[in-house]
């Protein structure tokens, strides 16, 4: 026969409505299950959408309330008296004002006789401006502002820790004051920070009285002002700048605070994205792992729809379609969730804002929200999908075909690649920080990888010693673990990380008080006297051991000024711009010693030890801080000794342990040179215990009122209290991911269902009882959260352990048994979660299941 | 003009590091509207060449001319079309698509060509099969009679030139392989559409005009039925 005459091949004729159509009725049987597994990226969305909402109200909040901030027009302050010029210009600027004087000292209760660290600030006038002092009572704001009397206003936390109340008084110096008030909140002022350093309000005009007032103090002057509302403060400062700038004194303005407060919540709220972005990834990759599952069950139809003469671009369009959309829907239920969530939030972070949140929805923060999940789902879904396209049509004839689906596929690459593009991009987006980007993803890639390696080697242990002398149930429910279609490693990354980011949370916290305690125990010291004047050093040294405590440490402090750097002042080092010295550099106060040699914390990394060479002290300074003002060994450096030069030349630079409870200093001068000039010191000592160190910190209040005193207990207790509340903060944003691994672990076991159900049929048609299906599935799901219990413990044992090793530089000696616990919560809930979604294979009877299949 | 030309059509599988030739030089002509069987033993390669004659597989060598378009040169997306405008199937176990209703299976070739009015056009077919009150119902909610009746109802939607039928009663019991066999030939005569029936029910293939016989791989018999 004559070979044919050739037709050209028909082209495809269908249009992307009959993509939608198809895929619309495709879902229809397995809509539920489509919506499980997109239910994963559910919490992930939704704590992306909370914290941007919030981040986003918080924002606008600061806008709106940015004067309470301040809680005034304009602030300037100083530590160093400026030209009596500046002074009278201060005086006399602005509509209203108000003047503050602030220091550390010990305050104390006669009433219960507690002594604590406080924040004195002797204040007059009218502050603040704008925004509510929170104050119970609230006439008690007006009492003090009269100042009629003696007088005083004083954080709740201080007068918690005490237990003290208003109507008590409180001994500051010399003088006592009755407490007409209990701080709840200052204007721009967050609940934390008076945590750490409690503030007690005297009317100013009492301040010299208390005999606090004394050289060596570190004493703080700030006004407030108000000006009317027709002056612009912004160009107004702009035009005194140049001067308080050159005097050291310090102004912020409305707009100033608004914009650092801004950002420093902006950056936080971008760092817990990033977490909210972990639970969001372990979703997708639970997306990803269940349409892996429902590729395998739809491959028979694309087959059919491939005979029937569908391409492979168009099978793989339908169930795209069908991920898209679920992955559209678990998004806007994540943004709906996360728009309900923000409204908790300004609860949870309560104690870090400085001013009220008010909650609204945001629109940008619920739309990126529901684009990042389409955008992830699609990702995530497309690696399983993309092998729909290679499907043949001759499954149609053969089942056992499997030719079409082993071969390597290049664009797989190309969707990991846009993954990987995607995670960088994301948290990129968040940070807008390259190097943090990478880091994260670097990070993620680690941990994902470290338990799918976990659980890849989990896996080949059991099936390297199966214990083939176990009982039946032991060895199915064992075996269970490694067979075709299983969920081990998808449910120990899912579980894995939840358990991982838990217990390094726990771990980390440990260490951190670890650090601090192990630094207060032993012989160290774990109380330091500080303001000590020289006249006042034997007396201070004697009451220490009339207390039978010893003298660990004594240390003089001389503050100090940087006149000139090389010949240079401050004014031509900012002008020449090859030279890189930092403003800081000049215009901060630098605290001095003076000695010969080096101490236990610190170690000699180039040049000498301080010494005097013809009759020119050559200092040590700290090796970083050099660095960080870009000068070296050789240069000349002119102090400004409160009125006196002293010119130095840098003589060497040593590293410094600065986690060492000890005085510690960037410049240490040689000895000979500084003891005339004005200067305090610093004594150091044990207390056995709480007792003794309340008992010497009282003497301390009624003898030498300025001196001060650190109590290292204390400063442990406050640490634990502030990482307390961080960790909180963490925790609730883990709680998704937590949860995200259990909804992962929920919709995997119930996806297996229907094997699952198979295999128990046959098992129970063979003569298993129920009772024996139960124990497999108990134990096989019980096996697998205590695998990825493991798994997750282990790694975060390793993560912390190279913590502590490599940035902390202490032992790491993590307490087991509250990881124990974390082990055996997981592996319950993980037997909980399993058995309760296999109730159905339990309950089924054998013979309507046989029906179905048939 | 033939409908099908099949021209030294051979099929090598790579099996356990082996090649295993199933099927060797097989050439046949099919002239537009003639029934042919394909018969055979099992693993004799009836399924494979009806797969290769359907555009399903690729040879190895030789060619498959189908509507005068040579398919071993095509892709398999370019097959699929081919498919679509000019073949129908049937199916030894039906090959619905579970999550589709009958009339809804029926619908999908008119549908993949983008033809207007699929829906009424698939009611017609359903009506023709006896079905037109099950058209709501899906594949699980059939006997096995009712679901190769919808599968003939969809193989003759796009109104193809070459119905392929792979044991097309291997599923059904003696009752129902009749009414589903006669309705085929019905439907096919009515169509005017070229039969290509793999069986190994003899008495089948003798309702066909033309009869090859295989037996590992290689045409042993060909005759035409009286």
């Amino acid at each position: 026969m004559d070979s044919p005459r050739i037709r050209p091949v028909p082209r495809p004729r269908s249009g992307t409505s009959w993509l939608f159509r198809m895929a619309w009725r495709d879902s229809r049987r397995s809509r539920q299950r489509l919506l499980l597994f997109m239910s994963a990226i559910v919490l992930g969305i939704a704590a992306l959408v909370a914290i941007n909402s919030f981040g986003d109200n918080l924002a606008r909040s600061i806008d709106g309330q940015a004067r309470e901030l301040l809680g005034a027009d304009l602030t300037l302050s100083w530590t160093r008296t400026p030209s009596r010029r500046t002074v009278q210009l201060a005086r006399t600027m602005g509509r209203s004002r108000s003047y503050e004087v602030s220091f550390p000292s010990l305050v104390s209760i006669p009433k219960t006789g507690g002594v604590r660290l406080a924040q004195v600030k002797g204040l007059e006038g009218g502050f603040p401006f704008y925004g509510t002092w929170e104050v119970e009572p609230l006439a008690a704001v007006q009492t003090f502002r009269q100042a009629s009397g003696r007088v005083a206003l004083v954080d709740d936390a201080l007068l918690v820790q005490l237990g003290a109340q208003p109507g008590d008084s409180v001994r500051v110096g010399t003088l006592s004051f009755l407490i007409a008030g209990r701080v709840l909140k200052t204007p721009g002022q967050a609940a934390i920070t008076t945590t750490v350093a409690p503030t007690v309000f005297i009317p100013n005009k009492y301040l010299n009285q208390t005999g606090l007032l004394q050289r060596g103090s570190r004493i703080a002057y700030k006004y407030y002002y108000q000006f009317p509302t027709t002056t612009d403060v912004g160009a107004y400062i702009k035009t005194i700048s140049g001067r308080l700038d050159k005097e050291g004194v310090n102004y912020d303005t409305v707009t100033a605070r608004k914009q650092q407060t801004g950002r420093s919540f902006a950056d936080l709220t971008k760092y817990l994205s990033l977490v909210a972005f972990v639970a969001l990834l372990l979703g997708c990759v639970g997306v990803a792992s269940a349409v892996q599952l429902y590729v395998k069950e739809k491959i028979a139809s694309v087959a059919i729809l491939r005979t029937l003469g569908a391409s492979g671009r168009q099978a793989l369009l339908i169930y795209l379609i069908q991920t898209a959309l679920m992955g559209l829907l678990g998004a806007a239920i994540g943004a709906v969730l996360g728009s309900a969530v923000q409204l908790v939030l300004p609860r949870v972070f309560s104690d870090f804002l400085p001013v009220a949140v008010e909650t609204s929805l945001s629109g940008v923060a619920i739309a990126s929200g529901i684009g990042t999940g389409l955008l992830i789902s699609v990702l995530f879904s497309l690696l399983p999908l993309l092998a729909i396209r290679n499907v043949s049509p001759l499954r149609t004839l053969r089942t056992s075909y499997e030719d079409d689906l082993s071969g390597r596929d290049p664009l797989r690459w190309l969707v990991y690649l846009l993954v990987l593009g995607f995670i960088v991009g994301f948290s990129y987006w968040q940070t807008r920080s390259l190097t943090l980007a990478l880091g994260f993803t670097g990070g993620m890639a680690v941990a994902f990888g470290a338990l799918t390696g976990l659980g890849l080697g989990l896996i080949w242990l059991v099936r390297r010693f199966f214990p083939a002398s176990w009982s039946y149930t032991w060895r199915q429910s064992l075996a269970n673990l490694y067979r075709p279609n299983n969920q081990t490693l998808i449910l120990v990354t899912a579980v894995g990380l939840g358990a991982f980011l838990i217990s390094t949370l726990y771990l980390t916290q440990g260490l951190l008080l670890n650090r601090v305690e192990l630094s207060a125990s032993g012989k160290q010291p774990n109380m330091v006297l500080f303001d000590i004047q020289n006249e006042q050093l034997a007396g201070v040294r004697s009451l220490v051991a009339q207390q039978k405590l010893p003298v660990l440490e004594q240390v003089p402090v001389v503050t100090m000024r940087l006149a000139t750097i090389n010949g240079l002042t401050p004014e031509a080092i900012r002008k020449d711009t090859s030279l890189k010295i930092p403003d800081w550099a000049m215009m901060r106060e630098y605290r001095v010693t003076y000695r010969d040699s080096l101490i236990s914390s610190e170690k000699l990394t180039a040049g000498k030890v301080p010494y005097q060479a013809n009759g020119l002290p050559y200092i040590s300074f700290e090796k970083a801080y050099l660095d960080r003002m870009h000068l070296k060994i050789g240069d000349t450096l002119t102090f400004n000794v409160q009125g006196a030069p002293v010119q130095t030349i840098v003589g060497g630079t040593r590293e410094v342990e600065w986690n060492r409870v000890q005085p510690n200093f960037l410049v240490v001068f040689p000895s000979g040179v500084l003891e005339q000039a004005p200067q305090f010191h610093v004594l150091m000592t044990r207390v056995p215990s709480n007792e003794v160190s309340a008992v010497l910190q009282r003497e301390l209040v009624s003898r030498f009122p300025n001196v001060s005193a650190i109590d290292l207990g204390l400063v442990l207790k406050t640490i634990d209290e502030i990482l307390d509340q961080i960790s909180f903060v963490i925790r609730f944003m883990a709680l998704f991911s937590i949860l995200t691994g259990l909804l992962v672990l929920a919709s995997s076991v119930i996806i297996s269902k229907y094997q699952r159900l198979r295999e128990s049929v046959l098992l129970r048609t063979l003569g298993a009882s129920r009772n024996q299906i139960l124990r497999i599935t108990a134990l096989e799901y019980g096996l697998l959260g205590m695998l990825a219990a493991l798994a997750g413990i282990l790694l975060s044992l390793l993560g912390t352990w190279a913590l502590a090793q490599f940035v902390f530089e202490v032992t790491f000696r993590p307490d087991l048994a509250p990881l124990a616990i974390v082990a055996a919560v997981v592996t319950t809930l993980t037997i909980l979660i399993g058995v309760f979604n296999s109730r159905e294979v339990l309950v089924r009877p054998p013979l309507e299941v046989l029906r179905n299949d048939a | 003009m033939s409908i099908l030309h099949v021209e030294n059509l051979t099929k090598t599988y790579r099996s356990g590091g082996r090649d295993l030739t199933v099927l060797h030089g097989v050439n046949f002509t099919l002239e537009p509207g003639d029934t042919f069987s394909i018969v055979g033993p099992s693993g004799s390669g009836k399924t494979t060449l009806l797969g290769l004659c359907a555009g399903l597989d690729r040879a190895s060598s030789g060619s498959v001319y189908l509507n005068d378009i040579r398919l071993d040169t095509l892709s398999e997306d370019q097959r699929a079309a081919v498919r679509n405008e000019h073949v129908g199937f049937i199916f030894q176990n039906f090959q619905l698509l579970p999550t589709l209703t009958a009339l809804e299976n029926v619908m999908v070739p008119l549908e993949l060509r983008g033809e207007r009015g699929a829906q009424k056009a698939a009611q017609a077919l359903l009506d023709r099969v006896g079905l037109g009150q099950r058209g709501h119902h899906y594949p699980t909610q059939l006997s096995g009679g009712e679901q190769q009746r919808v599968s003939l109802a969809r193989a003759f939607a796009n109104r193809p030139k070459l119905l392929f039928a792979d044991e097309p009663t291997g599923n059904l019991d003696a009752d129902t392989s009749e009414t589903v066999v006669d309705l085929l030939f019905e439907l096919n005569r009515e169509a005017g559409t070229t039969l290509v029936l793999v069986t190994h029910d003899l008495e089948l293939a003798a309702r066909t005009q033309r009869v090859i016989r295989i037996r590992g791989g290689a045409v042993v018999d060909q005759f035409v039925n009286e």
